[in-house]
């Protein structure tokens, strides 16, 4: 299992992904937002997203849960 | 006056009102209440919440603004509304001032697809490019495969680099096509994709220019902003150790014609890409208003830039002799931001500590103190270091000196990456291009 959390304080600008979808090494999870720069957020291994624990819109702390990944 | 703006910039504007004797009133969002800039004007006016489109970008809170405290004129800073022509329009239908060029000059250069053929047929020198929008991936890679890749893929309304990309290959054009595209459409509102060939190795050159009240053009000299990451500015300075007298004087010529192409008043800005295989310099854009690096320009001639669009708006002359202006001695600017000097990634929060440098020839333009929060709603500018010296190697030595007095504390800064820069080789001979950060930091 694999805990995703964010790097900084961000707007979450977009999900690109969803809970039960299967992701690869790499693959974009969500793109965030901060200080008018897109920083997309990726999964460091394959598997399945169990939770995901932001929407469009959220604004995230650094060290906030963005996705669960199994 | 009314400055529609917010951080150093609001701060370095309102001080020079002030000096001259005009009030200052200040605008903030919900997020900057305890900014410098707020507590230095003479009134300060709240416009809205955080993010830029429901406070600094909505005009009609800034009008409102305007009008509940009588300014009479309204200074737009550097981004945010300052080149957008229909603010300008309704700043002078609403009987105030705008500081800055008329708002058909700002629509003749604000989009880049007709600024180039603007200034072709002034016969200021443009790299090969498409003169009409590309509206899709076929028109693309057509227009590419006449210009001959490498191309760069811009959007046409944009600016500061975002959704710009090169394409060495068809490959590449395709996701450079859609990032621009889609970037395009969320800043910028239009989605007009230009094409154009890209230069490499380049420099970055700019030449300051001011549009006389009487329509004169003036060049106050150039500024090298070749240092750049994501393709935005990291450091410049003044003179460009890349440009000779020759060029120098080409470009200061081409650049009054562009100015005088569009009947320009006040204070611009002309970007050129000089090609570092033949030497020859093509336009990249204008920007229509005062610029972040207009400090180093200042602080070799001394000339006060704000001052001078202040008096130029008010119909005025300026307070040099135009026949008269020279530059002394050598200016950068450092810019500091709150990321992390590494990867650059955005590194919002709160201000522990901050400690700035002083001293002759130390100039730092700052927009925030200890105790500020820095939030992730706006650029990630701090403060811009400012040094001076009599030749290049005193105020680069002034500058590493500066750097290292530099303390600010709470959130990480780029400040590490300048002490880096101002130590390597590339940089201290002056021989760099825009490419010099993905060397420094591979």
């Amino acid at each position: 299992m694999a805990e995703v959390r964010a790097e900084m304080v961000a707007n979450v600008w977009k999900v690109v992904t969803a809970e039960g979808e299967e992701v690869s090494d790499g693959s974009t999870l969500v793109i965030l937002e901060s200080m008018k720069m897109e920083i997309p957020v990726l999964a460091e291994e394959p598997g399945t997203v169990t939770k995901l624990a932001v929407g469009e819109g959220d604004v995230v702390q650094e060290g906030d849960l963005i996705a669960i990944i199994e | 006056m009314l400055v529609a703006n917010r951080g150093e910039i609001a701060r370095r504007v309102i001080a020079t009102a002030r000096r001259m004797g005009i009030r200052a009133v200040a605008v903030y969002s919900e997020a900057d209440a305890e900014l410098p800039y707020v507590r230095e004007a003479d009134e300060a006016v709240p416009i809205g919440p955080p993010p830029p489109a429901r406070s600094y970008l909505d005009a009609a809170a800034i009008l409102r603004a305007a009008r509940d405290t009588g300014a009479r004129a309204i200074h737009p800073g550097y981004g945010f509304l300052s080149e957008n022509a229909g603010f300008a329009r309704q700043v002078t239908e609403a009987g105030l001032t705008w500081v800055g060029p008329s708002a058909s000059a700002i629509e003749q250069m604000g989009d880049k697809i007709s600024a180039r053929n603007l200034m072709a047929a002034a016969g200021v020198p443009v790299a090969d490019g498409t003169t009409t929008p590309v509206s899709d991936l076929e028109a693309a890679l057509a227009a590419a495969a006449l210009i001959g890749y490498p191309v760069m893929v811009k959007a046409a309304a944009g600016g500061g680099g975002i959704g710009m990309s090169a394409a060495a290959d068809p490959e590449q054009l395709v996701a450079a096509f859609e990032t621009a595209r889609s970037r395009a459409e969320r800043f910028f509102g239009s989605p007009a994709i230009l094409l154009e060939r890209y230069v490499t190795p380049a420099r970055h050159v700019e030449v300051q220019i001011l549009g006389l009240a009487d329509g004169r053009v003036l060049a106050l000299g150039e500024r090298d902003c070749s240092v750049q990451r994501r393709h935005q500015k990291v450091a410049e300075e003044t003179p460009s150790p890349g440009v000779g007298p020759g060029l120098r004087a080409r470009m200061l010529d081409a650049a009054v014609r562009a100015g005088e192409t569009v009947g320009y008043q006040g204070a611009g800005t002309v970007e050129f890409l000089v090609d570092q295989r033949t030497g020859d310099f093509t336009f990249l854009e204008m920007n229509t208003r005062l610029q972040v690096e207009h400090p180093v320009t200042e602080m070799v001639t001394g000339i006060d830039l704000v001052e001078q669009q202040l008096r130029i708006a008010a119909g005025g002359g300026v307070s040099f002799d135009p026949a008269a202006v020279t530059a002394t001695g050598h200016a950068i600017e450092l810019r500091v931001y709150a990321e992390d000097p590494a990867r650059f990634l955005p590194s919002p929060g709160t201000i522990t500590a901050w400690d700035e440098p002083a001293g002759e020839g130390i100039r730092v333009d700052a927009g925030y103190m200890a105790g500020n929060q820095v939030t992730p709603f706006y650029d990630p500018l701090l403060a811009k270091l400012c040094v001076w010296g009599p030749d290049r190697d005193e105020a680069l030595s002034r500058a590493r000196a500066a750097v290292a007095s530099f303390r600010i504390t709470g959130l990480k800064t780029n400040l590490p990456f300048h002490a880096d820069l101002l130590d390597s080789g590339e940089f201290t001979d002056g021989g760099y291009d825009t490419l010099v950060i993905s060397r420094l930091r591979p």
